[in-house]
């Protein structure tokens, strides 16, 4: 009895894992967008949505295989995300900020609609561009397509590292996240910096996207609701404005909802990822990684 | 003297107001679907102006609205259902639970601020709706049927008078005040010797309330509680109506409320415009005109009088 229970506990890890590296990587966009310019968007779990949806017309309509999928999805979510910035957040840069969280709550609702009217509200059905292949060790089953979702997202994950660390852009962003206005003062172009930020973490979504199609083989343009919600407990959770915290908070997150749905009941999937989110909220609001920072009048 | 007789007056014109349209409805000049608008306006109105106290006056983004009327909606289903108590006491039992839940959420939650407080918010609601899912008695994910229609035009239509004038009177009363002030400047509000906490928590125990009043109406309007009628987009419709009306006005949230409340009876035959059309309006609003159509402005009893009674003249700039 005790074995078996060691057994699913395992089982239940190795799926958090491979869902929680999806959590990140949508984590990572809300993260970054929220240390540069303080805006929960709302909009990005629909991002993840439009990532899906280009990534199955690409593999189906235009016969891509995966690799060119993924890159075509990632491009145009970051001109999607792009876009977005440009037409609905800049105008508001100097507005009070629930005046922008009302916009990004307006343009999610028209993605997710617009979504609907376009490409019809019915699920699809993701084309299987794998063999499934399923490896046993043990009674532990793990399938090709959750090896496939975490190597991805380690590479994504190590690639962004070494943009936001090494490279010039990177730096821009890491001033413009610390202090905008000295940031400006230094010569940066800040509204080309935010607009790369969308750039990057819309991308990161879409792959996120992609993924979650090969992984369930079905997506509808509702689908990114939840794991936007969900991705941004993860950043919530790993520290806000925090890069290796959306990672480490994702996880978490998929580990804990994988456990709640093997063990507890998976009707109370999404409520866990709620009452976590009020938990760290009321007890430590900056996160596992995050730093307190002291409000100033 | 003057305001006694004004609030006398307005009184008087809500009530004739009432008797217009009632005789219309029973008159047949008012059929079942416009008679269903006119509900779905009252119940819509108190909604919005309840969440407008939270997040108008006070200031406390919140967008968990549909779950306290969840919870009015249920309770006062089993209230009448199961325990075959008067509508009345189902109201009032719905108010005080959907109250009691938001004074015991609010509590701790309204510590956050800003967009914090609106993610938790938005998070609550959520539990609420899949704590209610997970609940056989009240009939689980296939929802609360064989709920009695006790609400009517008449119900409703009161309820939403005493949600609006109390709402109202609460604001210009010294704790609405003090609500203002935190929306105002939350450190120069404590520095004035104002309990934050405790104004924070009472508008949103009020806001609540209401809205569990609102509930009840609802599930005894439609035969049946369900689950799916309180996502987080039944709480951003409510939102909607109020960021139109303009956050920190009565009177532009019953216009909000109205007007749409006909643009979704105009595109019932077309569902899937009428979210766009409310998304692309949220946008447009906050890029051009961010206080929404009233701002904090009220309009005067003058227009007001007429803009109940039906005449839409009352559509003043703010600001």
């Amino acid at each position: 009895m005790d074995f078996s229970i060691t057994q699913q506990f395992l089982q239940q890890l190795i799926n958090g894992v491979s869902l929680g590296s999806i959590y990140a990587l949508i984590a990572l966009g809300y993260t970054m967008v929220y240390g540069i310019i303080k805006l929960i968007n709302f909009a990005h779990g629909d991002i993840y949505m439009v990532g899906a949806y280009v990534a199955f017309f690409a593999t189906t309509t235009l016969k891509l295989s995966f690799f060119p999928a993924l890159i075509m999805s990632m491009v145009v979510a970051a001109i999607v995300g792009m876009t977005i910035e440009r037409l609905a957040y800049r105008p508001l840069r100097k507005a009070p900020r629930i005046a922008i969280l009302i916009t990004a709550i307006g343009v999610s609702l028209l993605l997710e609609y617009g979504g609907m009217l376009l490409v019809t509200p019915q699920p699809r059905t993701f084309p299987a561009l794998f063999e499934s292949q399923v490896y046993t060790f043990g009674n532990i089953v793990v399938n090709s397509q959750q090896v496939i979702i975490l190597a991805i997202s380690v590479v994504l994950m190590v690639i962004l590292t070494f943009v936001v660390q090494r490279t010039k852009i990177g730096k821009a962003m890491r001033a413009v996240s610390f202090d905008t206005d000295a940031a400006r003062l230094m010569g940066i172009d800040v509204d080309r910096v935010i607009s790369m930020t969308f750039a990057i973490g819309s991308a990161l979504a879409a792959a996120a996207g992609m993924l979650v199609g090969v992984y369930y083989n079905s997506i509808d343009p509702l689908m990114g609701i939840m794991p936007g919600l969900k991705a941004f407990v993860a950043a919530v959770l790993g520290g806000i404005g925090v890069i290796p915290g959306a990672m480490l908070g994702g996880i978490i997150m998929g580990v804990i909802e994988a456990m709640v749905s093997g063990f507890i009941s998976s009707t109370f999937r999404d409520a866990a990822a709620f009452a976590i989110l009020i938990i760290i909220l009321l007890f430590k609001p900056s996160g596992l990684l995050g730093k307190n920072v002291r409000e100033k009048v | 003297m003057g305001k006694n007789k004004k609030e006398l007056l307005s009184l008087v014109a809500c009530i004739a107001l009432y008797a217009v349209v009632q005789s219309l409805i029973m008159l047949d000049v008012i059929g079942p679907f416009w008679e269903l608008n006119l509900i779905l306006i009252c119940i819509n109105v108190i909604l919005a102006v309840s969440l407008n106290l939270i997040n108008g006056f006070t200031g406390q983004f919140s967008i968990g609205h549909a779950g306290f009327m969840a919870v009015g909606a249920y309770l006062g289903a089993v209230l009448t259902v199961k325990l075959q108590l008067p509508f009345i006491v189902a109201i009032l039992g719905g108010a005080a639970a959907a109250g009691f839940l938001g004074f015991v959420i609010g509590l701790p939650t309204l510590r956050l601020d800003g967009d914090y407080l609106a993610i938790a918010t938005l998070g609550l609601g959520e539990i609420i709706r899949i704590t209610i899912l997970n609940i056989p008695y009240v009939g689980g994910a296939s929802g609360f049927m064989g709920i009695p229609r006790f609400s009517n035009f008449t119900w409703v239509f009161f309820a939403t008078v005493f949600t609006v004038f109390f709402i109202r009177n609460f604001i210009n009363s010294t704790h609405g005040r003090a609500c203002i002030s935190i929306r105002e400047n939350q450190i120069a509000a404590e520095a004035m010797g104002i309990d934050t906490t405790k104004y924070k928590v009472m508008a949103f125990t009020i806001g609540a309330a209401f809205a569990g009043i609102a509930g009840t109406l609802f599930s005894h309007y439609f035969y049946i509680a369900h689950p799916a009628s309180f996502t987080f987009m039944k709480s951003f419709d409510i939102l909607t109506i109020v960021v139109l009306g303009g956050l920190g006005s009565i009177s532009g949230s019953i216009t909000a409320a109205i007007l749409l409340t006909f643009v979704s009876a105009a595109l019932a035959s077309y569902p899937e415009w009428r979210m766009i059309i409310y998304s692309l309006m949220l946008i447009i609003l906050m890029l051009y005109r961010p206080q929404g159509l009233f701002g904090n402005k009220e309009i005067s009893l003058k227009i007001f009088g007429r803009l109940m009674g039906g005449n839409k003249r009352g559509n003043t700039q703010g600001n």
